[in-house]
């Protein structure tokens, strides 16, 4: 996992914009109707996700390689 | 989680927004508080002010002096607050409605004026607060309450009619295109003179079911589909042009801005007395 997702759920309207323009199928809309994080070791960190969420309920912050 | 800068712009209290899941007027909001971030205004000196309609809402979101106006008439009051203390910086955002129908007169004469405000267009090519009637930005054949069978009314070209009343920047990108949009609207606040940015906004709600897309996300692999960069548009024969759109920045002019002319009119007038 290159990256670490974080979802303020309180905030989704469950969209699937995010969903949509993720390259890696990373993330799907669960029975709530919320996105959840279904694939998490896929994540590349390109952050399409959060920069198109128009509810700023998605955020990815790319892991910091330990030295 | 690191901090994000955007947040620190949204009156956080207010979040989640009312908008409707999907609606792109929440993206186009973050292109507008990254734009400030980039230019690095001074939150206590900048102003946002809004007309009525769902994206004139966004003003109550933004943790800044704000102002949420009468409809269509958000320019003159932006361009009193500008001319009361120029040291402002003064964004207006407006709606294709609130923009061009009802506020069809103020918007031109606030190009001709050419007070220095940046003005941000969230085009959803619908009334989309009072339930999906046609605006003047409605594209032809497209559907509406108040047009059932299609629109017949030939639509506005908003950024057109913005350089010829006089704008001294004119612009336009599309809530799929965040970071371009961004770079738009940057400009125009760069800019010192009458700035127009069109925003293509997704409206799934009062738009999107009505013309066979009520998917948000299909809406904005429309705009990527179909939204081309100026130079690449310009040699687009006009067979090819389709649907198709252009976004970048298609004008921008230096003229003198009104707060200055209107300066040397008091000086002129105060006859060197003070
Ligand atoms: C003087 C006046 N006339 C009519 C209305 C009703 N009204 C509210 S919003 C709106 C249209 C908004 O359309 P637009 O500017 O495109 O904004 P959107 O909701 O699509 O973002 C209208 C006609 C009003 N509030 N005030
Ligand atoms: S884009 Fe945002 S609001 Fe939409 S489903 Fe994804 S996280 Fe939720
Ligand atoms: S950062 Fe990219 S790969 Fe990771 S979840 Fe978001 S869109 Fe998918
Ligand atoms: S009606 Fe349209 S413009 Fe208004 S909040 Fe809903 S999706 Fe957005
Ligand atoms: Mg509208």
């Amino acid at each position: 996992m290159k990256a670490e997702i974080f979802l303020k759920s309180e905030r989704c309207k469950g969209c699937g914009i995010c969903v949509a323009f993720c390259p890696k199928k990373v993330l799907a809309i669960d029975a709530l109707g919320r996105c959840s994080i279904v694939n998490p070791d896929e994540c590349i960190a390109c952050g399409q996700c959060e920069l198109r969420c128009p509810d700023y309920a998605i955020f990815v912050d790319k892991k910091k390689v330990a030295k | 989680m690191e901090d994000r800068i955007y947040e620190k712009y949204f009156r956080q209290h207010r979040l989640p927004h009312i908008w409707c899941p999907g609606c792109g007027n929440g993206i186009v909001m973050k292109a507008i508080v990254e734009a400030v971030e980039k230019q690095k205004l001074n939150r206590d000196n900048t102003v946002i002010v809004s007309g009525i309609g769902c994206s004139s809402r966004a003003s109550g979101y933004m943790d800044f002096d704000t102002l949420h106006t009468a409809h269509g008439r958000a320019i003159p009051f932006a361009t009193g607050i500008k001319l009361a203390n120029p040291k402002l910086n003064v964004i207006v955002i407006t709606g294709d409605g609130d923009c061009t129908a009802i506020g069809g007169n103020h918007f031109i004469h606030g190009a001709r004026r050419n007070v220095d405000l940046t003005v941000v267009l969230f085009n959803n090519s619908i009334y989309g607060m009072t339930g999906g009637q046609a605006s003047p930005m409605t594209p032809v054949h497209k559907k509406a309450t108040t047009a059932p069978y299609g629109s017949v009314d030939r639509p506005f070209d908003a950024c057109h009619l913005a350089e010829a009343a006089g704008a001294a920047y004119v612009a336009r990108s599309t809530a799929f295109h965040v970071q371009h949009l961004t770079d738009m609207i940057a400009g125009g606040i760069a800019r010192d003179g009458f700035s127009f940015i069109e925003a293509v906004v997704q409206c799934p709600t009062a738009y999107g079911r009505k013309n066979k897309m009520a998917d948000p996300a299909q809406m904005m692999m429309w705009m990527r589909d179909n939204a081309v960069m100026k130079a690449a548009w310009d040699k687009l024969p006009t067979d090819k042009r389709d649907e198709k759109f252009p976004i970048g920045v298609f004008y921008q002019h230096e003229f003198t801005e009104y707060g200055k002319a209107y300066n040397e009119v008091i000086e002129m007038a105060q006859g060197g007395k003070k």
